[in-house]
C-alpha cells in the first residue's frame, strides 16, 4: 500500500513536471537578440512620455555611491518624466544575482554586468543583452574611451568570442591593480623590477614585511600573481589568453617564468608569513598603519588609503622591465549594459550616456574616483593626482591587461585555486602552469 | 470532488464490526491532503526537478543539452568533487561525534551530580546554537586571523608560535570543522540532559547498591538510557554536517586551493557562479542520497539495539 501510493505520486509528480523539455528550452526564440528597432539619432527623452526606469548596479562604497547618486538626481532634473528606481547590491551579491535577474520576465533595463565569459558571455549567449552599437554611434561612444576598453565590453552575438564583435555596455571607471608604497619607508619608488626586487629585499634586510597581502578569499592571489606575470610574458600574449584566440596559451616558458618569479618572492619572504590566511581587507589596513612597505591592489582601496595614510601613500604601476611601456593587470569596473526586454532602450541609452560623459568624469573625479574616459579633469591633491598619472600613462603606453578570470566560465575557482597551491608549495611551477593549462583546454575542446 | 466520492462512501460502508480493528479508514488519507499538498509542492516537486536538470548540461540560462549520467559520473571521477565528498566525511568527525562525546560527558556528570543553576550553564552551553551561522562564521574568523587574532595571542602568551589556522593546507579542514564543534556541542549536550532527567533514579540506586563505580554505572545505565537520544543528536549533527555551506563559505571560499571545499559549497559555486547547474543538481542529489542513507543507517542501528 505504501509502496503503491509512493509510486502513484511519483508518477503523478511527473506528468505535472511536464517530463521531456530542456530546462531552458522554451526560451530559445530569445536566443542572439536583435534589437528591434535600430536608433538612428539621438532620442528626445523628454517626449517619452513617463518612464521608470529600472536599474541595477554596484555602486555600494563611499565615493561610488555619492557619484550615482549624484548623477540619478541630475538627470532625473533634466528628464522631470523619468524616474529612476535604483537597486544596489554589492559585487559579489550582484555577481550572483544578475543571472537570474537579467533572466526573469521583468528584467532590470538596466544592468551592471562583470565582464568576461562567466558573466557577460553567458547571457549574450542567451540573447538577455541588447547591443548597443546604434546607440554608439549616435552618441559617439567610441571617441569616449581607448580601443582596448571598449573591447572587454565587447561580445559577438553568440557569445563565443570576447574582445571582440558587438559593443553591450559602457564602463564608468577605470581600475589599475598597481603599487601602493609607504613614503616614510620608500623615499624613491623603483622604477624597474630589478630595483623593485631590490627595495624588496632591503625591507626585508631591515625587518619589515616587504609586501603585505591577504589571500584568504582567493581572488586577491590572481592580482598579485598576473601583477608580476604581467613583467615576464609579452601583453599580447596574457590578452590572446585571456580573450582565447587561435595558438594562445597558458603552459608556456613566459608564463612559467611569472609562476617562478612570485614563488621566488614568497621564498624569500617578500610577503608576510601567513598570507593565504589573511583576509583581504585586514591586509591593506595593516599597510595602512604601516606594517609593511608596499601593497598591490586595485585602485578602489584609494579612497580609504588616502583618508587613513594622508599624504604618506604612493601609488605606482608594477614596474616592468621598461618604464617607458608599463604593463599592469586593469581595466574598468562593470559597464552598464541594456536588457533586451527593456521596453525603453532608449532611456536606456540616454541614461547610459549620461553616466559616461564630460560631465560625468567631473562628478567621478569630485567623488574621489577614477574616471575611465579620455580628456577627464584631473584631481588636484593626494594619492589620485598619482592614480590620475599613472592611469594616462598606461592607457598611452597601451598597456593594460585583462583580468585572468574572464577566460572561461570555472576560470575563477580553477585558477584562484591554483594559485593559493602554487604559493603555498602545493604545486611547482611548471604543475601550476599544466594544471591551468588543462582546466582551459576542458573548456576549449567543449565549446 | 471526484476522490472525495468513493472515500466517502468508503467511509459510510466502514462501520465498526466489518473493518478489522485498527485499519485505518480510508477517510484519514483526506486529512493528509492539505499536508501532502504543502510537501509535494515545496519538498518532493523541488526534489523532482533537481533530479530531472542532474541529467542535463545546463549553464541556466540557454537551452541544455541531455548528459545523462555523465554528471553522476563526474561526481565520482572529478578529482576536486570526490575530495568535497571526502572532506565532508571528515568534517563529520567534528559536527556530529566530537560534540556527542563532549555531550556525553557534561550528561554523565549531570547524571551523577545536581548542579546548582543548572539551567543557566545548559543556556550559556547552548548559546552557539541559537547565534547565527553567519555571526559565527564571522567571529571565528577574526578568532583564526594569523596576525592579531585572538588564538594566536593566546598562544603567544605561553610562548607558542601562531599558525595560519585557515590559510594552512593541513589546518584549514580541522579549524572549520572545530567551529561546527563549538556551535552543535551545546545541541547534543541539552538532548543528552533532558534524556538523563528521565532515566530513573532507582536504576541509579540499583547499580550502586551492586557496587558500580561512576564509569561502570555510565556505561551501565547512562548509556543504554539515552540511545534514543544519541540517535537524534547524531542524525541532526550528521546532517548538518553534511549540508554545511555557510561556515564554508564565509570562512574560507573552499581554500586554501580546494582543502576545504565541501559537496554543498561545490553545489552553490557550480549552480550560481560557473554555470554548471546540471552538474550541481547532480551533486546535491547526491549529497541527498548519503545523507539519507547515513541517518537511515543511524536510525537502524540504534532501533535494533532496544
Amino acid at each position: 500500500m505504501k509502496a503503491k501510493s509512493v509510486l502513484a505520486a511519483v508518477l503523478a509528480l511527473s506528468a505535472l513536471a511536464g517530463c521531456g523539455g530542456a530546462p531552458g528550452g522554451g526560451d530559445e526564440d530569445k536566443a542572439a537578440a536583435t534589437p528591434s528597432a535600430t536608433a538612428e539619432a539621438k532620442p528626445d527623452i523628454s517626449k517619452a512620455g513617463n518612464v521608470t526606469l529600472r536599474v541595477w548596479d554596484q555602486n555600494v562604497r563611499g565615493g561610488q555611491n555619492a557619484e550615482i547618486e549624484e548623477l540619478n538626481k541630475q538627470f532625473q532634473a533634466k528628464y522631470p518624466n523619468v524616474t529612476i528606481e535604483r537597486t544596489k547590491k554589492s559585487f559579489e551579491d550582484l555577481l550572483k544575482t544578475v543571472k537570474l535577474a537579467a533572466s526573469g520576465d521583468d528584467a532590470p533595463d538596466v544592468i551592471q554586468v562583470n565582464q568576461g565569459r562567466g558573466t557577460m558571455g553567458e547571457i549574450v549567449k542567451a540573447g538577455l543583452l541588447r547591443p548597443v552599437d546604434d546607440y554608439a554611434k549616435v552618441y559617439d561612444w567610441e571617441s569616449r574611451y581607448s580601443s582596448t576598453l571598449l573591447d572587454l565590453n565587447r561580445f559577438s552575438s553568440d557569445g563565443a568570442e570576447f574582445g571582440s564583435g558587438e559593443l553591450y555596455g559602457l564602463s564608468q571607471m577605470g581600475e589599475i591593480v598597481g603599487v601602493f608604497y609607504n613614503k616614510d619607508k620608500v623615499t624613491t619608488p623603483p622604477t624597474t623590477l630589478t630595483e623593485f626586487e631590490a627595495s624588496l629585499q632591503q625591507a626585508k634586510d631591515a625587518g619589515d614585511t616587504p609586501i603585505m597581502f591577504g589571500n584568504l578569499e582567493k581572488w586577491p592571489g590572481i592580482h598579485n600573481f598576473e601583477s608580476v606575470l604581467g613583467q615576464t610574458a609579452d601583453k599580447q600574449a596574457i590578452r590572446d589568453f585571456v580573450f582565447a584566440r587561435e595558438g594562445a596559451s597558458f603552459d608556456n616558458p613566459e608564463f612559467q617564468a611569472g609562476a617562478t618569479k612570485i614563488k621566488e618572492w614568497v621564498d624569500k619572504g617578500y610577503f608576510n608569513k601567513d598570507f593565504n590566511g589573511t583576509d583581504y581587507d585586514p591586509a591593506w589596513q595593516s599597510f595602512a598603519k604601516g606594517d609593511s612597505w608596499y601593497l598591490i591592489a586595485g585602485t578602489w582601496v584609494t579612497a580609504d588609503l588616502a583618508e587613513q595614510m594622508g599624504d604618506k601613500v604612493g601609488f605606482m604601476l608594477m614596474p616592468g622591465q621598461d618604464p617607458n611601456a608599463p604593463v599592469s593587470l586593469g581595466g574598468e569596473d562593470l559597464p552598464f549594459t541594456i536588457s533586451s526586454a527593456s521596453k525603453v532602450p532608449d532611456v536606456a541609452a540616454a541614461y547610459i550616456d549620461f553616466l559616461t560623459d564630460a560631465n560625468a568624469a567631473k562628478v567621478l573625479v569630485d567623488t574621489n574616483n577614477l574616471p575611465a574616459m579620455k580628456g577627464a579633469p584631473t584631481p588636484s591633491t593626494g594619492v589620485s593626482v598619482e592614480v590620475a598619472q599613472a592611469w594616462q600613462k598606461l592607457n598611452d603606453a597601451d598597456g593594460v591587461i585583462p583580468y585572468l578570470d574572464y577566460t572561461t566560465p570555472t576560470f575563477y575557482d580553477d585558477i584562484s585555486s591554483a594559485i593559493q597551491e602554487l604559493l603555498a608549495g602545493k604545486q611547482s611551477p611548471t604543475e601550476f602552469t599544466a594544471g591551468v593549462q588543462e582546466a582551459y583546454d576542458k573548456w576549449a575542446e567543449s565549446r | 470532488m471526484a476522490v472525495a466520492a468513493p472515500l466517502e462512501a468508503a467511509s459510510r460502508e466502514g462501520s465498526p464490526g466489518e473493518r478489522p480493528p485498527g485499519e485505518p479508514r480510508l477517510v484519514g488519507y483526506l486529512y493528509l491532503l492539505p499536508a501532502f499538498v504543502v510537501f509535494a509542492g515545496f519538498v518532493l516537486y523541488p526534489l523532482y526537478r533537481a533530479a530531472y536538470i542532474s541529467l542535463w548540461d545546463w549553464d541556466g540560462l540557454t537551452a541544455g543539452t541531455w548528459a545523462g549520467f555523465d554528471n553522476y559520473a563526474e561526481v565520482f571521477t572529478d578529482e576536486d568533487l570526490r575530495a568535497a565528498f571526502v572532506h565532508a566525511l571528515i568534517l563529520l568527525l567534528f559536527y556530529a561525534v566530537l560534540p556527542l562525546l563532549i555531550g556525553l560527558a557534561l550528561a554523565g556528570v549531570m547524571a551523577r551530580a545536581r548542579v546548582r543553576g543548572l539551567a543557566f550553564f545548559r543556556a550559556v552551553l547552548f548559546l552557539p546554537q541559537v547565534v547565527a551561522m553567519v555571526v559565527v562564521a564571522l567571529m571565528w574568523k577574526m578568532i583564526y586571523q594569523p596576525t592579531d587574532g585572538a588564538l594566536n595571542r593566546f598562544l603567544g602568551w605561553f610562548g607558542i608560535e601562531g599558525r595560519s589556522w585557515l590559510g594552512d593546507f593541513n589546518l584549514a579542514l580541522p579549524s572549520v570543522g572545530l567551529v561546527g564543534t563549538y556551535v552543535y556541542f551545546g545541541l547534543a549536550m541539552v538532548l543528552l540532559t533532558a534524556g538523563v532527567q528521565k532515566i530513573p533514579t532507582s536504576l541509579y540506586d540499583a547499580a550502586r547498591v551492586d557496587g558500580a563505580g561512576p564509569f561502570r554505572e555510565f556505561l551501565a545505565v547512562t548509556l543504554p538510557g539515552l540511545r534514543g537520544e544519541i540517535a537524534v543528536a547524531l542524525t541532526l549533527t550528521t546532517i548538518y554536517a553534511l549540508r554545511n555551506f555557510d561556515l564554508v563559505y564565509i570562512t574560507t571560499s573552499g581554500g586554501p586551493g580546494n582543502a576545504t571545499s565541501v559537496p554543498a559549497f561545490q553545489v552553490f559555486s557550480r549552480a550560481f557562479e560557473s554555470g554548471q547547474v546540471g552538474s550541481a543538481a547532480a551533486v546535491g542529489i547526491t549529497l541527498t542520497v548519503i545523507i539519507f542513507i547515513i541517518s537511515l543507517g543511524i536510525n537502524r542501528i540504534a532501533e535494533r539495539s532496544t
